[in-house]
């Protein structure tokens, strides 16, 4: 029920790259993970609030209190590619 | 005599350390001869020196320089970290490719509190990767095998954990249980494993996979060293937000009988394939419950079992947000593309970063998170999450812990069901409910069992869960029924 | 603000008329970012004020900053809003580099702030969020455009915002400008944020389409961005308004899409993406619990507001005595406000009225002929030494003329105008026997004018009260030297 332009377009979603195989194996898994979890389509859940998390807390802030930053040879030394104390990328297409 | 140090449990060597009746380097030193000699792939990294995993050179290791480990409460006690809590300074991957190499700059809450207590880090255990799985072997860096029998799995995803305790290369251990992922493993090792309620222990430095279900707990040898890691790793937390603690502590259980209380098994669990193995050593612990002055009676729980089905949703969608941050672009590796092509960089960096298990659950995440399907999949998945709840908290209403087998089988073969994944994900039908619920809950070894199919006796897990923060209720209960059961099996070449 | 049915073709010769709503991000003026202890900064070197939490590191989490919770309800309570008494924060995801965790903590379904209003513009929802980082693209000489690379700055990254959307209430171009004024004024009134456009402290997006006058329907509408004046923002939508009237005219449609303002020539470009549309998956932040605002909390917004220039008015009107024109000038910006009643207070016994008149007249002129432009509140002048000079004025122990001397060597040099008058010798005159004196003089040497004053002219006392100033300078108060001329000539 999951078809290939759907898994494309979710991998497309999920930044990855999938070959081939991995598009038509991932088609048919998750179709039938999906299929199992259909189930829960036929429960009346109609009026039920959702429940996003379990604790029972309101208002956990922090006080605005400046902590000291990290040193910048600290930040950037795990950087796949860095340039000039900035991380270093390759450009977005144009407009994306 | 280092053998016979690897004998004491945590809270006898803690003891006599303490006592200075022990040197803490020596304890140590025979933990770390023990770890050493990993066969089971259960570690990723080994501490040189014991690090207390807070970015502090420990020199001579949990002593003090004076010949003591401190007054805390795990004093000179090395400790099994599963490779997902963050380690200043040594190695965290999540048994992941794209962390290969990384170097964290800050330690976990839950390390740092082990740290104060006294604790050192022995070294970063195995599992799968980012925590996704129930039998070790999507890690990236090789399956851990089962001390009982290396053909088989230990569980997962906190599998490495579980095998350094159950073969004796670890006194205890630390993992992270988001569907079951300490209960489980521990159940096919023939250990205790504790799930605490969400909020009891913070999630700060813990490395994230679905972040409303995802609590670390204790996998230990008995009931009283989980009892007693607990107490340490407990507490509030500033840095987390969802972190709560349990209000008075944990203290040592000391339980003898289970009279006036009351344990409900849930009627629509136990209709679900177990094996008949698992099923009769459940049938004996209920006996042995009766036995101690329990009473155990039916009760439903009639959402429980679409627990896999809202789980495997909310946890994926979960996941594939969290997940996201690892872009090839700050800290963790990134694949050669072309320059001035970001896209390409994103997709090729996850593409090879990320293994099969890993990318199964981003995509389903996404998918149930994508515009048009997030109320029939995500919606729902939540609302049943809410009816599960309720369930429980009618169960407890008239009952004082609900019961199951952790696991519907004993530890399976390697390579078994990786080409299944739904029925790997079935593995977690009896621990998801708990997690959706937030709620507590224990696995104590239950006794033997022959697998389906036959071969040597393997552990199976006895699982145990209270209502919200009611750990010590849980850990007395839990310690009655371990002192009655006797469970002293351990595996070949290990005495016992 | 739904997406709209594409326009009818048959717009044609209709009378169109512009619908126009305003997105506007606050940057917040807190210490530190909105869910790490990193400071705020603007304009520092790279990456020197970032953290494993706003880098995003494995197993970080976020905590919010209590002040910028404030600091929305602060806003929330200026523009009129509900406040939700249960927001809670969800998480936008996209991959871009200068997101770091490629999800924004940010507000969903349920705001912190809800429906409000200012002036005639209804506010459709503010909430909290965090900003982006910052990228700057490095295009490699000789390369296509897209080639080449970006630097990533995530000193900004975290920064917390408050995101106001309006409702799409504006008509016109000079009037969204007007109105986005007017937001500018009354959040830099609250000192929540530093609100400058060219920093990007503010910034304003537009909602832009046009509907046949009269009709309720909305027409497709365009989203412009990359304004980062006022001027710009009523440039770039007049720009919009003129091509969407014009495609509409011959016979075209609108297509909904995002418009990027360039201001060197003040065209728009689209920012069509490459890619389909974005879905951002939005689902409720795990890390985060629900903000309730507590009673404390609302109080505390309500009564830190302050007096806003429709009510300072009324005051001074009311309880100064002043007239409207005149505290109308006073009290559109704080600043000038709050010298003016310094000085009002300062100086005891006047009457506001003449302090006002002061500030608005004599003070006004200075400065504006000193040619820096200064207002009253940032000149040398403190509101001190001008209470202190009109009282010198005030008692007639300076004359007026000597007042404005003395008034523009303190727009020059700032200090103490009893010093300045001590310095150039301007007390006036009060030594009777001496002035009738000079009086006598100064008759003696324009007797013709004294002639034509006894014979009826009065104006020709000019000439002689001219002759007395100029002989003491300015010092001599004038109706003292009117007196003493008409005494002596007899009159
Ligand atoms: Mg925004
Ligand atoms: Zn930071």
């Amino acid at each position: 029920m999951i078809d290939r332009e759907q898994v494309l377009h979710v991998a497309r979603l999920s930044r990855l790259r999938l070959s081939e195989d991995e598009v038509a194996k991932m088609a048919g898994e998750l179709s039938s993970i999906l299929e199992h979890v259909d189930r829960i389509a036929e429960l009346d859940l109609g009026d039920v609030q959702p429940t996003s998390h379990v604790v029972e807390l309101e208002n956990v802030l922090r006080p605005d209190e400046p902590r000291p930053s990290w040193p910048r040879e600290r930040v950037l030394e795990p950087a796949p590619e860095t340039a000039d104390g900035a991380f270093r990328v390759p450009s977005p297409q144009a407009d994306s | 005599m280092s053998r016979e140090l690897l004998e004491l449990t945590v809270a006898q060597a803690a003891e006599r350390i303490r006592a200075r009746d022990l040197a803490p380097e020596e304890y140590f030193d025979a933990w770390r001869a023990a770890a050493a000699g990993d066969e089971l792939n259960s570690y990723l990294a080994r501490t040189e020196a014991p690090a207390d995993g807070t970015g502090a050179a420990s020199g001579g290791g949990p002593s003090k320089g004076d010949g003591s480990a401190g007054d805390g409460a795990l004093a000179g006690v090395p400790v099994a970290v599963k490779d997902i809590f963050c380690t200043e300074g040594v190695p965290t991957t999540a048994a992941s490719r794209i962390l290969e190499g990384y170097l964290p700059p800050y330690t976990a809450t839950a390390v740092r509190r082990l740290a104060e207590a006294g604790a050192g880090v022995l070294g970063k255990t195995n599992m799968d990767e980012f925590a996704m799985g129930s039998s070790n072997e999507n890690s990236a860096y090789g399956p851990v095998l089962n001390p009982w029998d290396r053909g088989r799995v230990p569980g997962g995803s906190s599998g490495g954990s579980a095998a350094a305790v159950a073969g004796g290369l670890a006194p205890c251990a630390i993992g992270t249980d988001t569907g079951g992922s300490i209960r489980q493993p521990a159940a096919l090792c023939g250990i205790v494993g504790l799930k605490p309620t969400y909020g009891a222990v913070s999630r700060y430095g813990m490395i994230a996979f679905a972040s409303s279900l995802d609590q670390c707990g204790p996998l230990t040898r008995d009931v009283t060293d989980a009892a007693l890691m607990l107490d340490v790793l407990q507490g509030r937390d500033a840095c987390d937000s969802t972190s709560v603690g349990i209000e008075g502590g944990i203290e040592t259980p000391s339980r003898e009988d289970l009279s006036g209380l009351r344990f409900a098994v849930p009627a629509e669990l136990a209709r679900d394939a177990i094996d008949s193995g698992v099923r009769d050593s459940f049938e004996a612990t209920l006996a042995t419950i009766e036995r101690l002055g329990g009473e155990v009676a039916e009760a439903p729980l009639p959402h429980a079992e679409h627990g896999i089905s809202a789980y495997y949703v909310i946890a994926p969608a979960e996941a594939s947000s969290n997940l996201a941050r690892y872009d090839g672009v700050r800290y963790d590796m990134r694949a050669p593309a072309g320059e001035g092509d970001l896209i390409a960089m994103y997709e090729e960096t996850r593409a090879e970063g990320f293994g099969p298990e890993v990318k199964r659950r981003i995509m389903l995440g996404t998918y149930a998170l994508s515009s048009g399907y997030y109320d029939a999949y995500y919606g729902r998945a939540q609302r049943v999450r809410t009816k599960i709840a309720a369930d429980f908290a009618a169960a407890f209403s008239d009952f004082d812990f609900v019961v199951t087998p952790t696991s519907p089988s004993v530890a399976f073969g390697l390579e078994e069901k990786v080409d299944d994944p739904l029925a790997m994900y079935m593995n977690d039908f009896f621990t998801v409910p708990m997690s959706l619920a937030g709620i507590p809950a224990i696995s104590i070894p239950a006794g033997l069992a022959e697998p389906e199919g036959g071969g040597p006796q393997l552990p199976v897990g006895f699982q145990i869960a209270a209502p919200a923060f009611a750990e010590q209720k849980l850990l007395e209960a839990a310690f009655a029924l371990e002192q009655a059961i006797g469970f002293d099996a351990r595996p070949e070449g290990l005495g016992g | 603000m739904a997406d709209a049915p594409a326009q009818p073709p048959s717009l044609q010769g209709s009378d169109l008329e512009a619908v126009i709503g305003l997105e506007i991000h606050v940057q917040l003026a807190t210490k530190t970012k909105m869910f790490c202890g990193c400071a705020l900064s603007f304009g520092d070197e790279p990456n020197i004020h970032t953290c494993p939490v706003c880098l995003a590191h494995p197993g970080v989490l976020p905590v919010p900053n209590e002040q910028a919770i404030r600091y929305a309800l602060q806003i929330g309570a200026a523009l009129n809003c509900e406040v939700a008494p249960r927001s809670i924060f969800h998480r936008k995801n996209y991959f871009y580099p200068d997101s770091p965790k490629a999800y924004q903590i940010s507000q969903y379904d349920i705001p912190i702030c809800g429906a409000g209003r200012l002036g005639d513009v209804r506010i459709h929802r503010a909430h909290l969020e965090e900003d982006a980082a910052k990228m700057i693209h490095v295009g490699e000489s000789g390369r296509i455009h897209g080639s080449g690379a970006s630097l990533v700055d995530f000193n900004r990254g975290g920064t917390p915002l408050v995101e106001i959307v309006t409702e799409p209430d504006l008509r016109g171009a000079s009037e969204a400008a007007a109105w986005a004024r007017l937001l500018r004024e009354t959040v830099r009134q609250l000192g929540v944020s530093d609100v400058n456009m060219e920093e990007g402290s503010l910034r304003v997006d537009a909602n832009v389409s046009v509907r046949p006058r009269g009709s309720e329907g909305l027409g497709t509408k365009t989203e412009l961005k990359n304004m980062n004046s006022f001027r710009f923002l009523e440039r770039g939508i007049e720009a919009e308004l003129g091509r969407q009237r014009e495609l509409l005219e011959a016979g075209g449609t609108v297509a909904q899409e995002t418009l990027h303002f360039h201001p060197g020539d003040g065209t728009l470009t689209s920012l069509r993406s490459k890619e389909e549309a974005h879905d951002y998956r939005y689902f409720p932040e795990p890390d985060l619990v629900p903000l309730a605002p507590t009673e404390e909390m609302l109080r505390e917004a309500r009564e830190s507001l302050p007096e806003l220039p429709a009510a300072r008015i009324e005051r001074y009107g009311s309880e100064m005595g002043l007239p409207a024109d005149v505290a109308a000038l006073l009290a559109a910006d704080p600043e000038t406000a709050a010298y003016f009643e310094q000085a009002a207070a300062a100086a005891e016994g006047i009457e506001a009225r003449v302090v006002a008149n002061w500030v608005t007249g004599e003070l006004a002129a200075a400065l504006r002929q000193d040619g820096d432009g200064a207002a009253a509140a940032g000149s040398k002048v403190s509101p001190e030494a001008l209470a202190a000079l009109v009282l010198l004025v005030q008692e007639k122990r300076i004359s007026h003329g000597s007042g404005k001397t003395v008034l523009s060597a303190l727009v020059a040099e700032g200090g103490d105008p009893a010093a300045i008058v001590e310095r150039e010798g301007l007390a006036q005159i009060s030594d009777s026997g001496e002035m009738e004196g000079i009086v006598a003089a100064a008759i003696e040497a324009n007797a013709e004018a004294a002639e034509q004053i006894k014979s009826g002219n009065p104006k020709a006392i000019g000439a002689i009260v001219g002759a007395v100033m100029k002989e003491t300078k300015g010092r001599a108060d004038g109706g003292e030297v009117n007196r003493l001329i008409r005494e002596q000539l007899g009159i």
